[in-house]
């Protein structure tokens, strides 16, 4: 009788360690590459390696401040483009499909998220550079071109959460604006997205959060220079394409400007997290 | 504001609007699924499928990425599926949330956002580099199942939630202790939903490529063992791609991994609907 | 011939106070339930009647909040004391719920989970005490023929009488039920009362009725508990035609509900 509660028991704590698991993983990695990355940072000092202009490892020069600008650029532009799409969506799902097309239409959007980012990068590089450089000018691998590949790629995450964010409102908010003669868009446009606000945004945040994070979707389509873009149409790099691109034969503090370089992606991740964890809890 | 314009037709542009950014969005869904698949199949041979590549991958087929994107699934798989499913038990049996819980889903969350070029360089460091593993089978497999530990934990969750609560006093009050209510009534009847998260796990590896190639390397020949480097289909896809080596195997590549994910799509969208349908 | 009532105690509570996150529910209980009777314990919502039958098989444990000062004894045996096997406890002390929950397997499999969780692998030896508890639950001649099909098919009336057979695939001791017919139509209500009756020949039974009527009908003794307090405690018929204190009177009546 006494082995059954002690068979009881080994259970118990075993679940308790697997639990721990996620934790575990986080620490590791949290610590592994700050390990790694600090160190150079240190070196370098903090203002100079994130406001220095100039990236150049062979000479030892290690300022990410271009490759800032690209990633916040092409970041930008994706939410430009992708944010009204992805709403109109949205709302489209919510309000105004009826069963059997988003019954087509959901399965049709997750299966866009689906799709391996290289697969994107590469009908972005045949696709749309090539347009770009023809209508456009300039080489055609662009901030454009990247913005357009993430803006795709981030609308599964903005439609979909604020989809679930505009359903779980109360019937009830729509009756009462349509009980006071609003018609359906007036509804739409000034109560039930209004109402949504805190879901929408976080679905935003967390779209942000997809794009800073994306390298193989626009590493084929930003031209991948290292310099300060002038305009749209000119080449770039991000934080995300810079490691992609140099990992493969980086070596000693090279490779660890390239940990700092995480480093600072971790601490943006975790900001925008926070952000949209703090935007659903204000609802 | 001069004109006073009509709620209505406001209304009827703004739901013209609205479908057309839906029908945008499918449609770019059929361009790009339909561009890669009217490309890549037609350079499917039973060939390219069952040799492995040479001469760079310029000749030859794909067989060795197509063992080294299985071996890495599995390798993932089995080390995220236990973790994952007994985190989200361990989470399920609480009916308040303790300090302990909260830091288990702020961990999960915060995984779940991490960029996969930095899961790459963990990967490197930790598994290829500090562990000793160097680049194989098995870094790549472990680096992708931390990747995938968040959707199994959050999937597996959700399923078990859905188990009505009085399952769980019923197998109590029959003599059952928590590991056999686990195995035999909850395990089970969230197994639906289990699957789904396995499968999105799935799709998840097979699309990776930044991690992969940090923590797998990118050998062309058939991986032996555990400790061989491999390369993936995603990566293999990635290198015909970006060195211009060959575009016909580029799209041919590009076409498996685009008909490997809507398989996986499927198969996660039947599971799905089964779930909801035994709920009734 | 009518049995007559052991006179052996079966359990004994003594002392009893119990607590939910600090709110007193029941009061300074003290109850004897003798072998082989029916004992119902009726009130008035919330006076404390499913926390005590909860309590009698520590399912009590699985309610955060849940504390318990005074002695529970089980032939004699404190039941929670650190050496008392809950799981063993649980079989010998079953109960069915208030709502019918089969579990989502076969009729055959819902019968047989107690019996396999307790580790009994032996085919012939399961499906003799499945076909041996259905029959004892009064359900035995409607499945007999369809054992594996879902039990989530059943009628509710089938289904409570299917978790009434489930604890007895067990061998229990003590049946613990707690309102079992809310909800069931007449018929399911007597069949299950009936073989109630057939049941306290092998075990003892508390019953929690959903209404005063049930006690009168089922039960060999039943104790009045209003708002954790045990008003009193006698034979049903003495209890009913005869109650010492005036609440029992007001309530069997109907004054107040």
């Amino acid at each position: 009788m006494k082995m059954k509660n002690f068979g009881e028991r080994i259970p118990q704590s075993l679940f308790f360690i697997i639990a721990l698991s996620a934790l575990t993983v986080l620490a590791l990695i949290t610590i592994f590459i700050f390990i790694e990355g600090v160190p150079l940072i240190v070196k370098v000092g903090f203002f100079k390696f994130i406001f220095g202009m100039k990236w150049a490892p062979s000479q030892g020069f290690y300022g990410i401040f271009p490759m800032i600008v690209g990633t916040v650029s092409v970041t930008l532009g994706a939410i430009i483009l992708g944010v009204p799409v992805a709403l109109c969506c949205a709302i489209f799902l919510a309000e105004f499909a009826p069963r059997w097309l988003s019954d087509i239409v959901r399965p049709a959007i997750q299966l866009l998220a689906g799709i391996p980012s290289v697969v994107y990068g590469f009908w972005g590089l045949i696709f749309i550079v090539p347009l770009i450089r023809n209508y456009l000018g300039g080489p055609g691998l662009s901030i454009l071109a990247g913005s357009i590949i993430l803006a795709i790629m981030i609308l599964p995450t903005v439609i979909s959460i604020s989809e679930v964010s505009l359903l779980s409102l109360s019937p009830l908010l729509k009756e009462g604006a349509f009980a006071l003669g609003a018609t359906h868009w007036q509804t739409i446009r000034s109560v039930l997205v209004p109402a949504a606000k805190s879901g929408i945004l976080a679905s935003i945040i967390l779209g942000v959060g997809r794009a800073v994070g994306e390298t193989m979707a626009v590493i084929m389509v930003l031209g991948n220079a290292v310099a300060l873009p002038n305009s749209i149409l000119s080449p770039v790099r991000t934080l995300t394409t810079n490691i992609g691109i140099e990992m493969g034969y980086a070596s000693g503090e090279h490779q660890q400007a390239l940990f700092a370089t995480g480093i600072v992606l971790l601490v943006i991740i975790m900001i925008l997290n926070s952000l949209a964890q703090y935007s659903i809890r204000r609802k | 504001m001069g004109i006073r314009v009509n709620p209505r037709t406001t209304q009827r542009i703004a739901k013209a609007v609205i479908w057309s950014a839906a029908v945008l969005v499918l449609l770019l869904l059929f361009t790009i699924i339909i561009y890669i698949l009217s490309k890549g199949i037609p350079h499917i041979t039973w060939q390219f499928l069952t040799e492995i590549p040479s001469d760079m991958g310029k000749s030859g087929g794909i067989l060795s990425a197509i063992v080294g994107t299985l071996a890495v699934t599995i390798v993932a798989i089995v080390v995220a599926t236990p973790l994952g499913v007994g985190t989200a038990f361990y989470l399920t049996e609480y009916t308040r949330e303790s300090g302990v819980t909260k830091i288990i889903r702020f961990s999960a969350e915060s995984l779940a956002g991490i960029p996969s070029i930095v899961y790459g360089l963990f990967g490197f460091i930790f598994f290829v580099t500090y562990l000793k593993l160097g680049w194989s089978i098995l870094s790549g497999g472990l680096t992708l199942a931390v990747m995938i530990l968040p959707t199994i934990i959050r999937t597996s969750e959700e399923a078990i939630r859905t188990v009505p609560p009085m399952y769980r006093e019923v197998s109590f009050s029959l003599g059952g202790t928590k590991w056999q209510t686990m195995t035999k009534v909850l395990i089970p009847s969230a197994l639906p939903g289990i699957s789904t998260g396995i499968i999105l796990g799935i799709g998840r590896c097979v699309a990776e490529t930044a991690a992969i190639i940090l923590t797998a390397g990118s050998a062309l020949q058939m991986p032996t063992s555990l400790f061989s480097p491999a390369r993936t289909l995603a990566v293999h896809f990635y290198i015909l791609a970006s060195e211009g080596i060959s575009l016909d195997n580029a799209y041919a590549t590009a076409a498996i991994l685009i008909i490997l994910i809507l398989l996986i799509n499927i198969g996660a969208n039947l599971l799905i609907n089964r779930f909801v349908a035994k709920r009734r | 011939m009518k049995k007559t009532m052991s006179e052996q105690i079966k359990i004994s509570i003594k002392n009893l106070n119990f607590f939910y996150n600090n709110k007193e529910v029941i009061k300074a209980l003290n109850l004897d339930i003798r072998e082989n009777e029916i004992l119902s314990v009726f009130g008035p919502a919330n006076s404390g009647t499913t926390t005590l039958l909860r309590a009698l098989n520590r399912m009590t444990d699985l309610t955060p909040g849940a504390r318990m000062e005074g002695e529970i004894l089980l032939d004699g045996k404190n039941i929670r004391s650190p050496d008392i096997n809950i799981s063993e406890l649980r079989r010998k002390v079953s109960m069915v719920f208030e709502v019918p929950t089969p579990l989502p397997m076969s009729i055959f499999d819902n019968v047989a989970y107690g019996p396999r969780l307790s580790g009994v692998k032996n085919r012939v030896l399961l499906e003799h005490t499945v076909e041996e508890s259905l029959q004892m639950a009064v359900l035995w001649d409607e499945v007999k023929d369809r054992l594996h099909n879902s039990a989530m098919r059943l009628s509710g009336g089938q289904q409570q009488r299917l978790c009434l057979a489930r604890i007895l695939a067990l061998h229990p001791e003590v049946i613990l039920l707690d309102r079992p017919c809310s909800g069931l139509d007449p018929v399911s209500t007597s069949k299950i009362e009936e073989s109630l009756r057939h049941l306290k020949e092998k075990f003892t039974i508390v019953i929690v009725p959903h209404n005063v009527q049930q006690a009168g009908r089922v039960s060999d003794r039943a104790a009045f508990l209003l708002m954790g307090d045990l008003v009193e405690v006698g034979l049903t018929a003495e209890v009913f035609a005869n109650p010492k204190d005036k609440r029992t009177s007001d309530y069997i009546t109907g004054r107040f509900g």
